[in-house]
């Protein structure tokens, strides 16, 4: 570790960064914590009030429950869909497996404005607007890449010889499968599916046409700053970075790091 | 141990494999008898991989057919094939145990647990590894993975044992180790083996016979000594182990002349004017024989049981010649005489 000015530069940059990136962090924090009853900078005073009133707020509560159920099944079904259509455009020698290997990346290439406005037509037809299950339906489409991309990127990594050695010691296909090639997996299905539930868990776009009455977390944040802009809303954010910290620890210790898709 | 059609187990026929211009393999076919051990040899590319890799099931071949014991298996999946494999890279899983990796072709047989706990137990005492059920693979040395392999291709008492290239990874020391256990351990179970290798020295420790490859076809298959002693062919013998390989033209009975001229004394009833190719081990020479060559060495290499001689000698021949080690290396420059007897002389 040499003292060079080069070195002393890329810390000072480094550090420069990261003040930038936590800047947001450094206001949030000590806003939820505010004894004022509107937002001011810094706080006159410390007080737990605005996590009280979060949690004494049905509605918040609601919001948070639904949140959290729906990134679930959005989680459940990305994977499920998503996990077969990485192994055929991996593995898979068919027509037009190039185009499609490009359309599953589509949902984060299209505005989600756009797309959202294209779902909310459809929706309205199947009656699907103001259901959590139409919301996971959407947020499904936006989790897909995600998911593609992370179990592609492990199953280009996989050493196939030990599907081979598996089947020439007699399982089946479906047993290598369950056995073998999926329990070899797990890190990218943990990161797959921690990441297609953060994907939901922060989205507000297609909250905002699709959600209706139902209000997610992101809706009700946004629509509360609209009408009555208080320090609840510093008080939730800490919450939800500290639930997203949490998931995005777990995928560096369970998971396969997003850096690995990129090779 | 010769492989007469009565006993042969494994009967390749005439299989053939393409891959797009390219020919793997042209018609292969061979035998291979109970208990027998036999190598396939051969430079990489020469097709020897996917001849096992038809065996095991993993290549269909184009043409041609596979029995075991009689049952043709051409077509069959490698999971119903019953052959125990070793791969190159070893294919443990590593996210299972020793224990869990042994007892996986058990499990996937619907074996009993207790059964399984059995001959999980025998076949890692087979390869001295009790102790080791619980560790993962990769707190296990290359010597020690090798003989996990070993154990889980075994544990299920498998119609055929492939090994490929197992010893690729091992230091020489492990590795000449790791043979004679192979070796005996396959005797003792009496499997009929199909051990793959480029590695000469290695086909000629472990095999009964060997089948030296190249270019997608069978150049020859004997017994070791048959191999090395009488090749079929240059590429045989050159293959296989050193060698001085000269073409001529047999001028007499007993004798060939060499196409620089120079006459041989040799044992062999060819009829006079065929073409012939003469092959003369380096370790055959002596300090006189039937064939005498004097020439000056250009290259000299001590190898403490022996001396290697590179020597130019009349005519334009050049020969290669291992000597005991006594006395002083001959040094670059000095004239050396060397002789060889007729019989020890191949001509092909």
């Amino acid at each position: 570790m040499s003292r060079t000015p080069g070195r002393r530069l890329l810390v000072v940059s480094c550090g420069l960064i990261y003040f930038f990136l936590m800047l947001p962090l450094l206001v949030v924090f000590p806003i939820s914590l505010s004894s004022a009853p509107y937002m001011q900078f810094p706080p006159p005073g410390l007080s737990w009030q605005w996590y009280e009133r979060y949690l004494d707020d049905p509605q918040w509560i609601d919001a948070t429950w639904r949140s959290l159920y729906i990134g679930s099944a959005t989680a459940v079904f990305a994977l499920a869909l998503g996990v077969p259509l990485a192994f055929s455009l991996v593995r898979g020698k068919f027509f037009g497996r190039i185009l499609i290997d490009r359309l599953a990346l589509a949902p984060v290439i299209v505005p989600t404005i756009i797309l959202s406005v294209a779902v909310y037509g459809l929706f309205a037809k199947l009656k699907l607007i103001g259901t959590w299950y139409g919301l996971v339906i959407a947020h499904t489409i936006l989790a897909l890449p995600f998911v593609v991309l992370v179990i592609g990127a492990g199953l280009r990594d996989f050493d196939r010889s030990l599907e081979q050695a598996a089947e020439g010691l007699g399982a089946s296909r479906w047993r290598t499968l369950a056995r073998v090639t999926l329990p070899l997996l797990r890190p990218s299905l943990v990161s797959a599916g921690l990441l297609a539930f953060i994907s939901s868990f922060d989205e507000v776009v297609v909250a905002l046409f699709l959600a209706g009455a139902n209000m997610t977390l992101p809706k009700k944040m946004f629509d509360n700053i609209l009408m009555e802009i208080d320090p609840t809303i510093a008080a939730v954010s800490v919450m939800q970075i500290l639930l997203v910290s949490i998931v995005l620890v777990l995928i560096g210790r369970f998971g396969r790091g997003l850096k690995d898709s990129a090779r | 141990m010769s492989a007469s059609a009565g006993s042969a187990d494994l009967l390749i026929e005439g299989v053939g494999k393409r891959f797009g211009e390219v020919v793997a393999l042209d018609h292969v076919s061979l035998q291979v008898a109970q208990g027998e051990l036999l190598t396939i040899l051969g430079p990489s590319g020469s097709g020897k991989t996917t001849l096992l890799k038809v065996v095991a099931g993993f290549e269909t071949p184009d043409g041609g057919r596979v029995t075991v014991g009689g049952a043709d298996i051409t077509s069959l999946p490698p999971a119903k094939r019953d052959i125990g494999m070793v791969f190159q890279n070893y294919a443990l899983f590593p996210h299972l145990s020793v224990a869990a990796n042994v007892a996986f072709p058990l499990e996937m047989r619907n074996v009993a647990k207790p059964e399984i706990e059995r001959r999980v137990g025998e076949a890692l005492a087979m390869v001295e590894l009790k102790g080791y059920e619980a560790r993962l693979p990769r707190q296990l040395s290359g010597g020690q993975q090798q003989r996990v392999a070993l154990a889980r291709a075994i544990v299920f008492d498998p119609r055929l044992l492939l090994l490929d290239e197992p010893f690729g990874a091992l230091d020489r020391k492990l590795r000449e180790t790791m043979q004679l256990e192979v070796r005996r351990l396959q005797r003792r179970l009496g499997l009929t083996t199909i051990f793959i290798t480029h590695d000469q020295e290695e086909a000629l420790v472990l095999s009964d016979r060997i089948a030296v490859m190249n270019r997608g076809t069978i150049q020859q298959i004997a017994t070791t000594t048959e191999i090395y002693e009488r090749p079929a062919n240059d590429f045989v013998a050159d293959f296989v182990g050193e060698s001085n390989i000269f073409h001529g033209t047999m001028s007499a009975p007993g004798t060939v002349t060499l196409d620089g001229g120079r006459a041989l004394q040799v044992c062999s009833d060819k009829p006079a004017g065929t073409k012939v190719g003469v092959l003369m081990r380096p370790e055959r020479f002596a300090g006189s024989g039937a064939n005498a060559f004097t020439g000056e060495v250009i290259e000299s290499v001590y190898l403490g049981t022996s001396f290697k001689l590179r020597l130019a000698c009349e005519g334009g021949l050049e020969l290669l010649v291992r000597q005991p080690a006594r006395g002083a290396l001959p040094a670059a420059g000095t004239k050396v005489t060397v002789g060889i007897d007729p019989e020890s002389i191949h001509v092909f």
